[in-house]
Protein backbone atom coordinates (compact mmCIF):
# COMPACT_ATOMS: atom_id res chain seq x y z
CA UNK A 1 0.00 0.00 0.00
CA UNK A 2 1.05 2.87 -1.00
CA UNK A 3 2.52 5.86 1.97
CA UNK A 4 1.39 8.61 2.86
CA UNK A 5 2.85 11.60 0.83
CA UNK A 6 2.38 14.17 3.75
CA UNK A 7 3.51 15.80 7.11
CA UNK A 8 1.88 17.17 9.69
CA UNK A 9 3.59 19.71 12.19
CA UNK A 10 1.70 20.71 15.52
CA UNK A 11 2.04 23.88 17.17
CA UNK A 12 0.69 25.31 20.28
CA UNK A 13 0.38 28.80 20.24
CA UNK A 14 -1.82 29.67 23.57
CA UNK A 15 -3.22 27.01 25.64
CA UNK A 16 -6.40 27.02 23.78
CA UNK A 17 -5.44 27.15 20.42
CA UNK A 18 -2.97 24.79 18.37
CA UNK A 19 -2.03 25.24 14.50
CA UNK A 20 -1.81 21.65 12.34
CA UNK A 21 0.55 22.74 9.27
CA UNK A 22 0.04 20.10 6.89
CA UNK A 23 2.99 19.57 4.04
CA UNK A 24 2.01 17.30 1.09
CA UNK A 25 -0.88 15.11 0.37
CA UNK A 26 -4.25 14.81 1.80
CA UNK A 27 -5.58 11.52 0.65
CA UNK A 28 -6.63 8.05 2.55
CA UNK A 29 -3.31 7.35 3.31
CA UNK A 30 -3.24 10.47 5.35
CA UNK A 31 -5.51 9.53 8.00
CA UNK A 32 -2.70 8.27 10.60
CA UNK A 33 -0.38 11.32 10.47
CA UNK A 34 -3.99 13.41 10.65
CA UNK A 35 -5.04 11.83 13.72
CA UNK A 36 -1.38 11.33 15.06
CA UNK A 37 -1.45 15.70 14.58
CA UNK A 38 -4.84 15.93 16.56
CA UNK A 39 -4.26 13.93 19.53
CA UNK A 40 -1.08 15.97 19.71
CA UNK A 41 -3.08 19.29 19.70
CA UNK A 42 -5.62 17.84 21.69
CA UNK A 43 -5.15 18.73 25.65
CA UNK A 44 -7.72 19.29 28.60
CA UNK A 45 -7.51 22.80 27.65
CA UNK A 46 -7.50 23.19 23.77
CA UNK A 47 -10.88 24.90 21.99
CA UNK A 48 -9.24 25.83 18.54
CA UNK A 49 -8.10 23.90 16.03
CA UNK A 50 -6.45 25.64 12.91
CA UNK A 51 -5.48 23.67 10.24
CA UNK A 52 -2.95 25.46 7.56
CA UNK A 53 -3.24 24.25 4.24
CA UNK A 54 -0.20 26.56 2.52
CA UNK A 55 1.69 24.24 2.09
CA UNK A 56 -1.22 21.41 0.44
CA UNK A 57 -0.19 20.07 -2.60
CA UNK A 58 -2.66 17.48 -3.46
CA UNK A 59 -6.14 16.73 -2.12
CA UNK A 60 -8.28 13.47 -3.51
CA UNK A 61 -12.27 13.07 -2.09
CA UNK A 62 -10.95 10.75 0.29
CA UNK A 63 -8.97 13.38 1.77
CA UNK A 64 -12.17 15.80 2.08
CA UNK A 65 -14.02 13.10 3.41
CA UNK A 66 -10.93 13.05 6.41
CA UNK A 67 -11.28 16.37 6.91
CA UNK A 68 -14.90 16.10 7.68
CA UNK A 69 -14.55 13.15 10.09
CA UNK A 70 -11.92 15.11 11.76
CA UNK A 71 -14.34 18.18 11.95
CA UNK A 72 -16.84 15.83 13.82
CA UNK A 73 -14.35 14.34 16.04
CA UNK A 74 -13.25 17.93 17.20
CA UNK A 75 -16.43 19.28 17.28
CA UNK A 76 -17.72 16.46 19.58
CA UNK A 77 -15.03 17.59 21.72
CA UNK A 78 -16.79 21.20 21.56
CA UNK A 79 -13.92 22.09 19.55
CA UNK A 80 -13.84 24.56 16.47
CA UNK A 81 -11.66 24.18 13.49
CA UNK A 82 -10.44 27.04 11.42
CA UNK A 83 -8.71 26.75 8.18
CA UNK A 84 -6.28 29.41 6.56
CA UNK A 85 -3.32 29.03 3.78
CA UNK A 86 -5.82 27.30 1.13
CA UNK A 87 -5.11 28.32 -2.59
CA UNK A 88 -8.10 29.71 -4.38
CA UNK A 89 -8.72 25.77 -5.66
CA UNK A 90 -8.77 24.26 -2.67
CA UNK A 91 -11.14 27.10 -1.63
CA UNK A 92 -13.37 25.98 -4.41
CA UNK A 93 -12.93 22.65 -3.41
CA UNK A 94 -14.22 23.39 -0.01
CA UNK A 95 -17.13 25.59 -1.66
CA UNK A 96 -17.78 23.03 -3.62
CA UNK A 97 -18.02 20.01 -0.76
CA UNK A 98 -19.93 22.64 1.37
CA UNK A 99 -16.98 22.68 3.91
CA UNK A 100 -17.03 25.93 4.02
CA UNK A 101 -20.17 26.25 5.57
CA UNK A 102 -19.04 24.20 8.89
CA UNK A 103 -15.41 25.30 8.95
CA UNK A 104 -14.80 29.43 8.40
CA UNK A 105 -11.22 29.80 6.25
CA UNK A 106 -9.06 32.84 7.02
CA UNK A 107 -6.91 34.42 4.78
CA UNK A 108 -3.73 34.70 6.66
CA UNK A 109 -2.82 32.88 10.33
CA UNK A 110 -3.08 35.92 12.26
CA UNK A 111 -6.34 36.44 10.89
CA UNK A 112 -7.40 32.99 12.00
CA UNK A 113 -5.88 33.46 15.49
CA UNK A 114 -7.81 36.82 15.74
CA UNK A 115 -10.84 34.55 15.23
CA UNK A 116 -9.82 31.80 17.65
CA UNK B 1 9.76 30.58 16.20
CA UNK B 2 8.65 27.98 13.86
CA UNK B 3 8.80 28.15 10.34
CA UNK B 4 5.87 28.10 8.22
CA UNK B 5 6.25 25.67 5.50
CA UNK B 6 6.35 27.23 2.37
CA UNK B 7 3.01 27.85 0.32
CA UNK B 8 3.68 25.51 -2.65
CA UNK B 9 -0.16 26.20 -3.92
CA UNK B 10 -0.66 29.93 -3.75
CA UNK B 11 1.11 30.70 -7.37
CA UNK B 12 -2.23 31.44 -9.59
CA UNK B 13 -0.54 29.94 -12.92
CA UNK B 14 0.50 26.67 -11.26
CA UNK B 15 -2.35 23.90 -10.27
CA UNK B 16 -2.02 21.26 -8.15
CA UNK B 17 -1.97 17.81 -9.57
CA UNK B 18 -5.82 17.35 -8.41
CA UNK B 19 -6.93 20.28 -10.16
CA UNK B 20 -8.24 18.60 -13.29
CA UNK B 21 -10.28 15.76 -10.96
CA UNK B 22 -12.78 17.42 -9.59
CA UNK B 23 -15.62 18.86 -10.76
CA UNK B 24 -16.41 22.88 -10.99
CA UNK B 25 -17.46 24.52 -8.53
CA UNK B 26 -22.03 24.34 -9.32
CA UNK B 27 -24.52 26.80 -7.92
CA UNK B 28 -27.30 24.01 -8.69
CA UNK B 29 -27.23 21.12 -10.83
CA UNK B 30 -28.22 21.15 -15.00
CA UNK B 31 -28.78 18.11 -16.51
CA UNK B 32 -27.75 18.31 -20.25
CA UNK B 33 -28.71 16.00 -22.02
CA UNK B 34 -31.47 13.42 -20.84
CA UNK B 35 -31.31 9.68 -21.96
CA UNK B 36 -33.94 7.87 -23.60
CA UNK B 37 -36.04 6.00 -21.03
CA UNK B 38 -35.41 8.48 -17.91
CA UNK B 39 -37.62 10.50 -15.48
CA UNK B 40 -35.80 13.38 -14.95
CA UNK B 41 -37.32 14.66 -11.83
CA UNK B 42 -35.91 16.19 -8.43
CA UNK B 43 -32.62 17.25 -9.65
CA UNK B 44 -32.56 20.75 -11.75
CA UNK B 45 -31.52 23.16 -10.00
CA UNK B 46 -30.75 21.48 -6.91
CA UNK B 47 -27.97 22.12 -4.54
CA UNK B 48 -25.28 19.52 -3.62
CA UNK B 49 -25.80 18.07 0.19
CA UNK B 50 -22.51 17.11 1.46
CA UNK B 51 -22.60 15.01 4.73
CA UNK B 52 -22.87 18.24 6.79
CA UNK B 53 -25.99 19.88 5.17
CA UNK B 54 -27.97 16.38 6.47
CA UNK B 55 -30.26 15.63 9.22
CA UNK B 56 -29.49 12.51 10.30
CA UNK B 57 -26.69 10.54 12.10
CA UNK B 58 -23.61 10.56 10.26
CA UNK B 59 -22.14 6.98 8.69
CA UNK B 60 -19.42 6.22 6.90
CA UNK B 61 -19.62 2.29 5.52
CA UNK B 62 -17.17 0.64 3.65
CA UNK B 63 -17.85 -2.39 1.12
CA UNK B 64 -14.82 -4.05 -0.30
CA UNK B 65 -14.24 -7.22 -1.97
CA UNK B 66 -10.74 -8.42 -3.21
CA UNK B 67 -10.38 -9.74 -6.90
CA UNK B 68 -8.52 -12.60 -5.80
CA UNK B 69 -7.10 -14.46 -8.88
CA UNK B 70 -8.11 -11.64 -11.06
CA UNK B 71 -4.87 -9.92 -13.74
CA UNK B 72 -6.22 -6.91 -13.48
CA UNK B 73 -4.82 -3.75 -12.04
CA UNK B 74 -6.46 -0.97 -9.85
CA UNK B 75 -7.03 1.31 -12.60
CA UNK B 76 -8.13 -1.52 -15.39
CA UNK B 77 -10.79 -2.01 -12.64
CA UNK B 78 -11.80 1.65 -12.06
CA UNK B 79 -11.76 1.96 -15.90
CA UNK B 80 -14.24 -0.61 -16.31
CA UNK B 81 -16.48 0.23 -13.18
CA UNK B 82 -16.94 3.97 -14.86
CA UNK B 83 -17.73 2.19 -18.35
CA UNK B 84 -19.71 -0.23 -17.16
CA UNK B 85 -21.44 1.59 -13.84
CA UNK B 86 -25.14 0.93 -14.34
CA UNK B 87 -24.85 -2.86 -15.32
CA UNK B 88 -23.84 -3.93 -12.11
CA UNK B 89 -26.60 -2.12 -10.18
CA UNK B 90 -29.65 -3.76 -9.00
CA UNK B 91 -32.82 -4.20 -11.13
CA UNK B 92 -35.35 -1.85 -10.92
CA UNK B 93 -32.92 0.72 -10.20
CA UNK B 94 -31.38 3.03 -13.01
CA UNK B 95 -28.54 5.17 -13.36
CA UNK B 96 -28.44 7.00 -16.50
CA UNK B 97 -24.89 8.58 -16.69
CA UNK B 98 -23.61 11.27 -18.88
CA UNK B 99 -23.18 10.53 -22.45
CA UNK B 100 -19.56 11.68 -21.98
CA UNK B 101 -18.80 9.30 -19.24
CA UNK B 102 -18.38 9.18 -15.58
CA UNK B 103 -16.38 12.46 -15.54
CA UNK B 104 -15.84 15.08 -13.04
CA UNK B 105 -18.55 17.84 -12.83
CA UNK B 106 -21.53 15.55 -15.18
CA UNK B 107 -24.76 15.29 -13.64
CA UNK B 108 -26.40 11.58 -13.64
CA UNK B 109 -30.51 10.71 -13.18
CA UNK B 110 -31.10 8.02 -11.00
CA UNK B 111 -34.43 6.23 -10.98
CA UNK B 112 -34.51 3.85 -8.10
CA UNK B 113 -37.32 2.05 -6.53
CA UNK B 114 -37.39 1.59 -2.94
CA UNK B 115 -38.50 -0.47 -0.17
CA UNK B 116 -42.29 -1.23 -1.07
CA UNK B 117 -42.24 -0.45 -4.40
CA UNK B 118 -41.73 3.62 -3.68
CA UNK B 119 -40.42 4.93 -6.23
CA UNK B 120 -37.62 8.13 -6.79
CA UNK B 121 -36.05 10.16 -8.94
CA UNK B 122 -33.45 11.84 -8.01
CA UNK B 123 -29.39 12.30 -9.40
CA UNK B 124 -25.90 12.70 -8.57
CA UNK B 125 -23.07 14.87 -9.05
CA UNK B 126 -19.39 13.54 -10.41
CA UNK B 127 -17.33 15.99 -7.73
CA UNK B 128 -14.36 13.89 -8.81
CA UNK B 129 -12.82 11.19 -10.73
CA UNK B 130 -9.17 10.21 -11.62
CA UNK B 131 -7.58 6.71 -12.30
CA UNK B 132 -8.00 5.27 -9.45
CA UNK B 133 -11.03 6.46 -7.73
CA UNK B 134 -14.01 8.57 -8.71
CA UNK B 135 -17.02 9.91 -6.26
CA UNK B 136 -20.39 10.82 -6.45
CA UNK B 137 -22.26 13.82 -4.43
CA UNK B 138 -25.67 13.89 -3.78
CA UNK B 139 -28.66 16.85 -4.31
CA UNK B 140 -30.70 17.86 -2.06
CA UNK B 141 -34.32 15.55 -1.91
CA UNK B 142 -31.39 12.67 -2.51
CA UNK B 143 -31.82 9.35 0.32
CA UNK B 144 -29.13 10.75 1.49
CA UNK B 145 -26.80 13.86 2.13
CA UNK B 146 -23.35 12.54 1.31
CA UNK B 147 -20.61 11.22 -0.95
CA UNK B 148 -19.64 7.96 -2.02
CA UNK B 149 -16.67 7.20 -3.55
CA UNK B 150 -15.18 4.34 -5.90
CA UNK B 151 -12.02 3.27 -5.42
CA UNK B 152 -9.51 0.60 -6.32
CA UNK B 153 -5.84 -0.35 -5.02
CA UNK B 154 -3.85 -3.10 -4.23
CA UNK B 155 -2.92 -4.70 -0.41
CA UNK B 156 -1.23 -7.47 0.49
CA UNK B 157 -0.86 -8.66 -3.53
CA UNK B 158 -4.34 -8.37 -4.16
CA UNK B 159 -6.47 -5.38 -6.01
CA UNK B 160 -9.26 -4.57 -3.77
CA UNK B 161 -12.31 -2.89 -5.02
CA UNK B 162 -14.38 -0.58 -2.66
CA UNK B 163 -16.92 1.32 -2.36
CA UNK B 164 -16.83 4.12 0.75
CA UNK B 165 -19.88 6.21 1.56
CA UNK B 166 -20.07 8.81 4.17
CA UNK B 167 -23.65 10.24 5.14
CA UNK B 168 -26.70 11.59 6.64
CA UNK B 169 -29.59 10.82 6.07
CA UNK B 170 -30.75 13.87 4.02
CA UNK B 171 -34.14 14.72 6.19
CA UNK B 172 -36.22 12.74 9.03
CA UNK B 173 -38.44 10.54 6.83
CA UNK B 174 -35.51 9.18 5.39
CA UNK B 175 -34.10 8.86 9.28
CA UNK B 176 -36.75 7.03 10.14
CA UNK B 177 -36.47 4.85 7.31
CA UNK B 178 -33.25 4.19 7.45
CA UNK B 179 -33.54 3.48 11.39
CA UNK B 180 -36.56 1.06 10.39
CA UNK B 181 -34.43 -1.37 8.23
CA UNK B 182 -33.62 0.86 5.15
CA UNK B 183 -30.09 0.86 6.10
CA UNK B 184 -29.83 -2.80 5.10
CA UNK B 185 -31.56 -2.12 1.62
CA UNK B 186 -28.77 0.16 1.11
CA UNK B 187 -26.38 -2.55 2.24
CA UNK B 188 -27.76 -4.95 0.04
CA UNK B 189 -27.39 -2.63 -2.47
CA UNK B 190 -23.64 -1.95 -2.33
CA UNK B 191 -22.79 -5.51 -1.98
CA UNK B 192 -25.01 -6.34 -5.18
CA UNK B 193 -22.57 -4.14 -6.79
CA UNK B 194 -19.41 -4.93 -5.91
CA UNK B 195 -20.11 -8.63 -6.54
CA UNK B 196 -21.39 -7.54 -10.23
CA UNK B 197 -18.42 -5.70 -10.57
CA UNK B 198 -16.26 -8.59 -9.19
CA UNK B 199 -18.30 -11.53 -11.53
CA UNK B 200 -17.51 -9.58 -14.61
CA UNK B 201 -13.62 -10.21 -13.73
CA UNK B 202 -14.63 -13.66 -12.97
CA UNK B 203 -14.18 -13.78 -9.26
CA UNK B 204 -16.58 -14.78 -6.45
CA UNK B 205 -15.59 -13.77 -3.44
CA UNK B 206 -17.54 -11.87 -0.29
CA UNK B 207 -18.07 -8.55 -0.09
CA UNK B 208 -17.03 -7.09 3.15
CA UNK B 209 -18.95 -4.60 5.03
CA UNK B 210 -17.45 -2.15 8.00
CA UNK B 211 -19.99 0.55 9.12
CA UNK B 212 -18.72 3.02 11.87
CA UNK B 213 -20.92 5.77 13.31
CA UNK B 214 -18.71 8.81 13.17
CA UNK B 215 -22.14 10.81 14.48
CA UNK B 216 -24.47 9.71 16.49
CA UNK B 217 -26.65 13.20 16.96
CA UNK B 218 -29.04 14.36 14.25
CA UNK B 219 -29.11 18.11 12.68
CA UNK B 220 -32.40 19.12 13.60
CA UNK B 221 -31.03 22.35 12.06
CA UNK B 222 -31.65 20.73 8.48
CA UNK B 223 -35.01 19.28 9.82
CA UNK B 224 -35.84 21.53 6.39
CA UNK B 225 -34.40 19.45 4.26
CA UNK B 226 -37.52 17.31 3.86
CA UNK B 227 -39.10 19.70 1.65
CA UNK B 228 -36.77 18.53 -0.87
CA UNK B 229 -37.84 15.00 -0.30
CA UNK B 230 -37.32 13.17 -3.55
CA UNK B 231 -39.42 10.41 -2.77
CA UNK B 232 -42.50 12.56 -1.65
CA UNK B 233 -42.00 14.61 -4.68
CA UNK B 234 -41.41 11.43 -7.13
CA UNK B 235 -44.86 10.13 -5.32
CA UNK B 236 -47.00 13.09 -5.86
CA UNK B 237 -45.70 13.78 -9.84
CA UNK B 238 -46.51 10.11 -10.30
CA UNK B 239 -50.33 10.71 -9.04
CA UNK B 240 -50.69 13.42 -10.72
CA UNK B 241 -49.89 11.71 -14.07
CA UNK B 242 -53.36 11.40 -15.14
CA UNK B 243 -54.20 15.46 -14.23
CA UNK B 244 -51.36 16.08 -16.44
CA UNK B 245 -52.52 14.01 -19.46
CA UNK B 246 -56.18 15.21 -19.29
CA UNK B 247 -54.20 18.82 -19.77
CA UNK B 248 -52.22 17.55 -22.67
CA UNK B 249 -55.43 16.38 -24.17
CA UNK B 250 -57.20 19.60 -23.96
CA UNK B 251 -54.15 21.50 -25.37
CA UNK B 252 -54.40 19.91 -27.85
CA UNK B 253 -57.81 19.97 -28.68
CA UNK B 254 -57.36 23.50 -28.65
Amino acid sequence: MPQANVVMHTRRVTPTTSIIDIQGDISAFAEQELMRAYNEANTSTMRTIILNFSGLEYMNSSGIGLIVTLLIRINRQKQRMLAFGLSEHYQHIFELTRLNDAIKIYDSESAALAAA
Amino acid sequence: MSTLPTPTNGQPDEQPRDAAFWSAHVTGLKVSNVPSGALNLNVEGKLVNGPLQGFGKMWQKTYRVTLHGASVSAKEVIKTWKEHFPEFWPARNRFYGPLTGIAPGEVALLNLTLTGGIKLSTGVLVLYADEESFTLMTPQGHIFAGWITFSAFEEEGNIVAQAQVLMRANDPIYEIGFRLGMYKEEDKFWQHTLKSLAASMGVDEPVHMQAICVDPHVQWVHVKNVWHNAAMRTTIYTMSTPLRWIRGRGRKRI
